[in-house]
């Protein structure tokens, strides 16, 4: 761990050695040591997950993943192959958001209490570079999360391939998004159980903001209440500000219809939107904080 | 802005550069105009999906299973169609509503939402075949616990009664409720239906041979109860009499 904190001002300072100043006057130059930081930091925050054994605690969720759905296999009377992989998938997705989210404050929350930021920011780094790296870093973890797990289905339980490819990309995005929504909490909050405490309560939110909607406008609630006038525009409000998670990677994807193109388009145009709203918030905040 | 813990000292707000202020005000914007895009999402009689399975369910109870049962009532009751923009009951699948319910009554047994569900929605359709399939989930149910579900099959029994006309499958029900739900709580009137369905069926010496029995027995507490059953059974045997 502490490898890595030194790694990360040792390799910015050889790359800032390697572009001059006065060679990066120019756009163009910029541009180039911007994506040069990106990725120096970038390919850290990937070290530090295999460090962290991010990729074994995966291992060790599919296997346990196999053990539950092979248990629960052999007391269902029909559909044996749809419960397997359904399970598995829910279970994986569950999993992969809580460990991200985990290791992201985690990680995030290091860099603070090591001085790691302040080493990191002590040399010609934008706090842009710094934080949009990280962040790619992260985007990168949840990746070769969704894509093991994506795997695992396939050579596991029988998903079909192109199934769970696509199931696994829908995946990423969906932990790319917690990644990013991670990271904001860790920079702007002091405490990583509070961060922690507010990735998870976003995830739950997000995913269940749809269901709570079709609640909320159930016929057997009483119209007139006054609950119902605060609680349902809360509703709305409420998701209108949160990306509906419960519309990515859906288990039945891998057991029933495959998704149109139009709901693939939805899913992955909504990460890009949240992704970069989190990305922009994130910075908003780490500009203004006084380290 | 730590929300938790000592509050750290901020720099001006002229610090963030004015791009990242127009992305984030411009995004949100999108974000916004995004999900009002997106059409709300409402139930359909086809998204409901069949009940998942027990074992499954225990496990996503995660050791509070009462809570589950009732997340699932509620889950189950957004498709349904009072409002008028939601689904006609007759339009769901009723063997995924039974599904549901036998799904929140197994993880919840003392609870009496299913049930009442289950007779005072479901079995209340124009739909004979379908309200038979809910009466039959409910007596079914009711076997499981007589004294305590006995109120949803006493319901079921007026159904049959009243909105399918089958005095048989009443008679079925309410005789259920009078030899099997005998728990100190299950009032007189439930236990005495089944005579006034045999009157209704003509079963005129029957419902005289229940009458002359129950007043034997002494169950009857009310003495206005068993004048009234008196009555009854005077003027049926004055008409037998004739």
């Amino acid at each position: 761990m502490h490898f890595v904190i030194v790694l990360v001002p040792v390799r910015l300072h050889a790359c800032w050695r390697q572009y001059p100043a006065s060679t990066c006057r120019s756009t163009a130059s910029e541009n180039f040591t911007l994506k040069h930081h990106l990725w120096a930091i970038a390919r850290l925050t990937l070290l530090e997950a295999r460090r962290n054994r991010l990729l074994w605690l995966a291992g060790l969720v599919v296997l346990a993943g196999f053990a539950l759905a092979q248990f629960l296999a052999q007391v269902a009377l029909t559909e044996t192959q749809p419960i397997r992989i359904t399970v598995l998938a829910a279970l994986f997705r569950l999993a992969a958001a809580f460990m991200l989210a985990n290791f992201v404050v985690a990680s995030a929350q290091r860099d603070f209490a090591d001085k790691g930021v302040e080493l990191t920011l002590a040399l010609p780094v934008a706090r842009a570079s710094f934080c949009l790296g990280k962040l790619l870093g992260f985007a990168l973890c949840a990746a070769a999360l969704a894509a093991l797990f994506a795997a695992a289905l396939w050579l596991g339980p029988g998903a079909e391939p192109a199934r769970a490819a696509l199931w696994g990309a829908a995946l990423a995005a969906e932990l790319a998004i917690v990644a990013a929504m991670g990271l904001f909490c860790a920079l702007t909050l002091a405490s990583s159980t509070g961060a922690f405490a507010a990735v998870v309560g976003f995830y739950l939110m997000a995913r269940s903001v749809g269901a709570m909607q079709v609640i909320a406008t159930s016929p057997l609630t009483d119209e007139n209440s006054a609950m119902h006038a605060v609680i349902n525009p809360l509703v709305d409000a409420l998701s209108l500000l949160l990306p509906r998670l419960d519309l990515f990677a859906r288990s039945e994807w891998l057991t029933g219809a495959a998704p149109s193109g139009g709901e693939l388009a939805i899913v992955f145009a909504q990460a890009a939107l949240y992704l970069v709203l989190l990305a922009a918030a994130t910075l908003f905040d780490f500009y203004r904080r006084e380290l | 802005m730590p929300w938790f813990g000592p509050p750290a000292a901020q720099r001006p707000l002229a610090s963030v550069p004015r791009a990242v202020l127009g992305i984030l005000g411009l995004v949100l914007g999108l974000q916004i105009v995004f999900r009002l895009w997106q059409a709300p999402p409402q139930a359909q009689a086809s998204d409901l999906p069949p009940a998942p399975p027990r074992a499954t369910l225990a496990l996503a109870a995660f050791g509070e299973p009462a809570a589950l049962a009732k997340l699932l009532m509620l889950y189950l009751q957004a498709f349904d169609n009072q409002s008028g923009s939601g689904v006609p009951y007759r339009l769901l699948d009723y063997d995924k509503v039974i599904g549901w319910l036998a799904d929140a009554l197994a993880l919840d047994p003392a609870a009496q939402y299913p049930l009442h569900a289950a007779s005072r929605l479901y079995a209340e359709i124009p739909d004979a075949a379908k309200q038979r399939k809910m009466l039959d989930f409910i007596y079914r149910e009711f076997l499981v616990d007589p004294d305590r579900r006995w109120p949803w099959l006493t319901h079921a029994a007026l159904i049959a009664k009243h909105r399918l006309h089958d005095l048989p499958l009443a008679l079925r029900y309410a005789r259920a409720v009078a030899t099997l739900a005998t728990g100190p709580g299950v009032p007189a009137w439930a236990t005495q239906m089944h005579i006034f369905i045999l009157e209704d069926m003509n079963e005129l010496e029957q419902v005289r041979i229940l009458i002359g029995g129950l007043l034997a027995s002494g169950r009857l507490t009310d003495p206005s109860e068993a004048r009234f059953l008196q009555q009854k059974l005077e003027t049926l045997e004055r008409g037998a009499g004739r």
